[in-house]
């Protein structure tokens, strides 16, 4: 593998750009070009995927070190030789994923309710602020509480306040064993049992529902799996290894139309919404994805009455912002904070919001 | 501002929220870090959300600064008042406002104690995971502004991996609700950068904190060995092994004996070490792990391994642990308790330097740690009447910070930086990273008026801190080996 640290002369690039106030794209794989709002037609194209390696892994201490642009699979291969795992399971959507974009989109796959999102792993970050300047926050360690926590910030916010140069993250052991229930059921009855179950000691590690059934995935040692399972009820045990990787990288036939795509992030227990379209239940309920033609603002002003959100995934039009509107004053901070990281407005701009 | 004129503009504030005599503000000086201590300018004790929006806008307007107080449990005298402004006490905000079962959210206010919150919840089979040892007293509202843990952080996460959505109140008197009850929420993640902003960056007036389901079972082993540095390895083995334990705590010979005299949790007390070593989970599942874990245990040689045998003696075998600060205090008339962590690989090696150490500067040191996150604590004895004592007390404090940070860990793990480690942040951090903090610290309070002085330093006090490392010369005790 290769293992180059571009740190220096991203740091330079990037002053460069804050002189000239040139916007920068920063790329990694691509994989996630569809997801968010469009890069700025002006922006120079900064690419991370030369500055790439992995640091330091040591499964003992539950922690890997990597620069940015190492590829996702590079990561995972390395943790999974060492039976260990990236427990927020996150997203591919292409072979190219880098780990500095993983963690720009802070997308998390179908384990997240059970074992965390994807800022819950960060535990350090190097990165390059929009004055050219390298930063290091958090560490190597499990507990750090010394400053602000900028390291967790960085997660999900695609780059518009840093190039993330270094992550630090925390890995887990991986399960001795796995297997998959599906039950049948309509929607509205998945999503009590996942609020029963979730209130429960259950070694459950993804629920999700399509179609009239529900699937659940169960992890960790073979008695306890069998235990588990006959307290969940009548089920059918099946042997689905892809499931749960085609729903993570989208590769189910579900997500393969040309409509935009809604996430709605809700309170997990919401019963069903009453949106008509066409709806696949992840997160045991907390992450709704959807197929609608009803009126957007709708959509919207519903997730928002619940506590929730509603952002276009996937095939989004220009009419439509992509990202949940904010209130004014948390918006008014947001763009105080952008402006504390990059005060030239450089990086990214106007990828999460018009306004950052 | 002149005091009287200032109390004066309160008017709309309740006469019993205000508290200006001596007799009253005496108790407000200090908070769990005793060793620094601070008469207030003046202490108000809101009721409403109404009445802090009201108070924070009123010191906006006239530059006073403010300080926000939890339970006053705090180690690194976060809370420490100042004798130019505000004590804003947050002990009136001691309702759970909203369970819900479904969600497993429970909505609270800032007050509320942290146990509170799984007693209210313990019925349904749901508790609140971080549980520092300070449980019983200290508020949810400063656990947020800590980031606190405790010792089931290493599988269950701290304070920031555990909260929904604050309620913030920011320096202008605006309401801010940051996080959602939703797993995630749009925009930046402002909730992990609250999370340990030791009430810089706002006050938090409500937290909606995750509930977990209750293991089923919980089972713990108690290992004894020979060494410390043997029980340090056994941690790495464990945790190597794929095994991710509820609770992974050390305690060496001094807090072992201490814990034993206080509490008669029945510790081999000859031990030079002893380790903790808490399941839990699904029953077969426990079962499995708790064999697992004693073979590994006697492999890495501990001369003794006892599993409790019932749950009267798993609770007792804990009680040692939680009353071990407590059980050190009683051997000497002061302690100071250090926070730093390391990389668990350096346990064994930055222990054993500390035994050097507290030889050397002839003050003794008791560990008692939550070892499977490498977050040390160690309890540096002391006698505050002896001239000196303090002062050597906290260079040696100082120096385990900073051998903290040398093998690639940091100042503090939880206990945050407060006015306490405000020097070795000049060490952690360089001056372009401080700079950031305050350009972060300057989008929320752009006049500084929200705990001054506190956890971040400003360049001119590390200026003067370095200048006093370098012109120095000599360190003491140049013939141990440093990192
Ligand atoms: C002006 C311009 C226009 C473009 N238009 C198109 C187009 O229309 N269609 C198209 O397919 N491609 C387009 N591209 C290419 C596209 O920008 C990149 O392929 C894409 O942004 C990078 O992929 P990605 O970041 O999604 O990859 P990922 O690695 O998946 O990154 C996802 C997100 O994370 C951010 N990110 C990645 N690495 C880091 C890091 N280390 N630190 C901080 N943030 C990071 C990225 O900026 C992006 O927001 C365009 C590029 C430019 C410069
Ligand atoms: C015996 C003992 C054991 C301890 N064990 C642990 C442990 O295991 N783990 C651990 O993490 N800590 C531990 N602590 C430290 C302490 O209990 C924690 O830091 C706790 O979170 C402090 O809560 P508090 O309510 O007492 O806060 P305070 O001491 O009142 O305040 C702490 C800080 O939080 C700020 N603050 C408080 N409330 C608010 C608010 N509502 N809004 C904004 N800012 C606020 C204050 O300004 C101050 O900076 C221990 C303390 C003691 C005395």
């Amino acid at each position: 593998m290769t293992n180059t640290d571009l740190t220096e002369t991203f740091c330079e690039q990037i002053r460069d750009a804050e002189e000239k106030g040139t916007p920068l794209a920063i790329t990694g794989g691509g994989s996630k070009m569809f997801y968010g709002r469009r890069p700025d037609i002006n922006a120079i194209s900064l690419d991370t995927t030369r500055h790439c390696g992995i640091i330091s892994y040591e499964p003992s201490e539950l922690v890997i070190q990597a620069r940015s642009g190492t590829p996702l699979r590079d990561i995972e291969t390395r943790l999974s030789d060492n039976n260990q795992m990236l427990a927020f399971e996150p997203p591919h959507f292409s072979e190219n994923a880098t780990l500095g974009g993983t963690i720009a989109c802070g997308l998390s796959g179908p384990r997240r309710p059970y074992h965390g999102a994807a800022r819950d792993f960060v535990l350090g970050t190097r990165v390059i602020n929009g004055k050219g300047e390298p930063l290091h926050f958090g560490g190597q360690v499990m507990k750090n509480v010394a400053g602000y926590d900028v390291s967790r910030l960085m997660a999900g916010s695609l780059g518009t306040l840093g190039l993330i140069a270094e992550v630090s993250l925390k890995v887990l052991p991986r399960p001795a064993c796995e297997y998959t229930l599906k039950q049948v059921c309509n929607q509205a009855e998945a999503l009590r049992r996942f609020a029963d179950w979730s209130g429960r000691p259950l070694p459950l590690s993804a629920a999700c529902w399509y179609e009239d059934h529900l699937y659940l995935r169960l992890s960790g040692n073979e008695d306890g799996l069998r235990h588990a399972q006959h307290r969940l009820g009548d089920s059918l045990l099946e042997s689905l290894p892809d499931w749960w990787d085609n729903l993570r990288d989208h590769k189910h036939p579900f997500f393969n139309r040309p409509d935009p795509l809604w996430r709605l992030s809700v309170p997990p227990a919401t019963p069903p919404l009453a949106v008509k379209g066409d709806w696949f239940i992840d997160w045991g309920g907390a992450q709704r994805w959807l197929y609608s033609n009803d009126n957007p603002e709708q959509i919207r002003r519903l997730v928002t009455s619940i506590g929730g959100h509603a952002t276009l995934f996937r095939n989004a039009t220009e009419r439509i912002e992509v990202f949940h509107p904010l209130p004014t004053p948390l918006l008014k901070l947001q763009q105080r904070i952008k402006r504390a990281m990059d005060p030239a407005g450089i990086l990214n701009p106007g990828r999460l919001y018009p306004e950052l | 501002m002149d005091r009287n004129t200032f109390i004066a503009g309160l008017s709309d504030l309740p006469a019993r929220c205000i508290l200006k005599d001596e007799a009253e503000l005496r108790p407000y000086e200090c908070d769990g870090l005793s060793a620094y201590r601070r008469l207030p300018w003046l202490v108000l004790l809101p009721e409403t959300i109404e009445q802090v929006q009201f108070i924070l806008a009123y010191c906006h307007t006239h530059n006073v600064p403010v300080v926000a107080r939890g339970a006053g449990t705090g180690l690194s005298g976060g809370a420490l008042p100042l004798d130019n402004g505000v004590l804003l006490g947050l002990a009136k905000f001691s309702r759970i406002i909203d369970i819900d079962l479904p969600n497993r959210l429970a909505r609270v206010q800032p007050g509320v104690r942290n146990l509170a919150i799984t007693q209210a919840v313990a019925e349904h089979g749901l508790y609140y995971a971080p549980d520092p040892s300070s449980q019983i007293a200290c508020s949810i509202g400063g656990n947020v502004a800590e980031n606190a843990g405790g010792v089931h952080c290493l599988k269950y996460g701290l304070t920031v991996h555990n909260i929904a959505e604050l309620k913030l109140i920011t320096i202008e008197g605006e309401l801010l609700t940051i996080g959602s009850p939703s797993l995630d929420s749009a925009g930046y993640d402002l909730l992990a950068l609250l999370t340990g902003s030791e009430g810089l960056l706002g006050v938090i007036v409500e937290v909606t904190v995750r509930l977990l389901p209750a293991p089923e079972q919980a089972q713990v082993v108690l290992a004894a060995f020979d060494s410390v540095a043997a029980a340090g390895q056994a941690v790495a083995d464990i945790i190597s092994q794929g095994i991710l334990p509820a609770g992974l705590e050390l305690m060496d010979t001094l807090a072992v004996r201490a814990a034993e005299d206080f509490v008669h949790a029945g510790y081999p007390t000859d031990a030079a070490a002893i380790l903790l070593c808490e399941l839990d989970g699904e029953q077969h599942e426990v079962e499995v792990q708790i064999d697992k874990v004693t073979q590994l245990l006697q492999a890495s040689g501990a001369n003794e391994v006892r599993r409790a045998r019932d749950e009267a003696e798993r609770l007792r075998f804990w009680a040692g642990r939680k009353a071990a600060f407590p059980a050190v205090g009683r051997l000497s008339p002061d302690y100071y308790c250090m926070d730093g962590t390391i990389p668990r690989k350096h346990l064994g090696q930055v222990l054993s330097t500390i035994a050097q150490w507290s030889k050397a500067y002839g003050l003794p040191v008791a560990n008692v740690f939550h070892a499977g996150d490498g977050n040390l604590h160690p309890l540096i004895l002391y006698d505050a009447n002896k001239p000196g004592e303090l002062e050597r007390t906290e260079e040696f404090g100082a120096r385990i910070l900073e051998l903290c940070i040398a093998v690639g860990g940091t100042i503090t793990g939880e206990h945050g930086v407060g006015m306490e480690k405000i020097d070795q942040m000049c060490v952690q951090f360089n001056e372009a990273e401080l700079q950031q903090f305050h350009a972060i610290k300057q989008a929320f309070d752009a006049n500084g008026l929200l705990n001054p002085g506190k956890a971040v330093p400003t360049l001119a006090r590390c200026a003067e801190f370095g200048s006093m490392h370098v012109h120095h010369g000599e360190l003491p005790f140049p013939e141990l080996e440093r990192f």
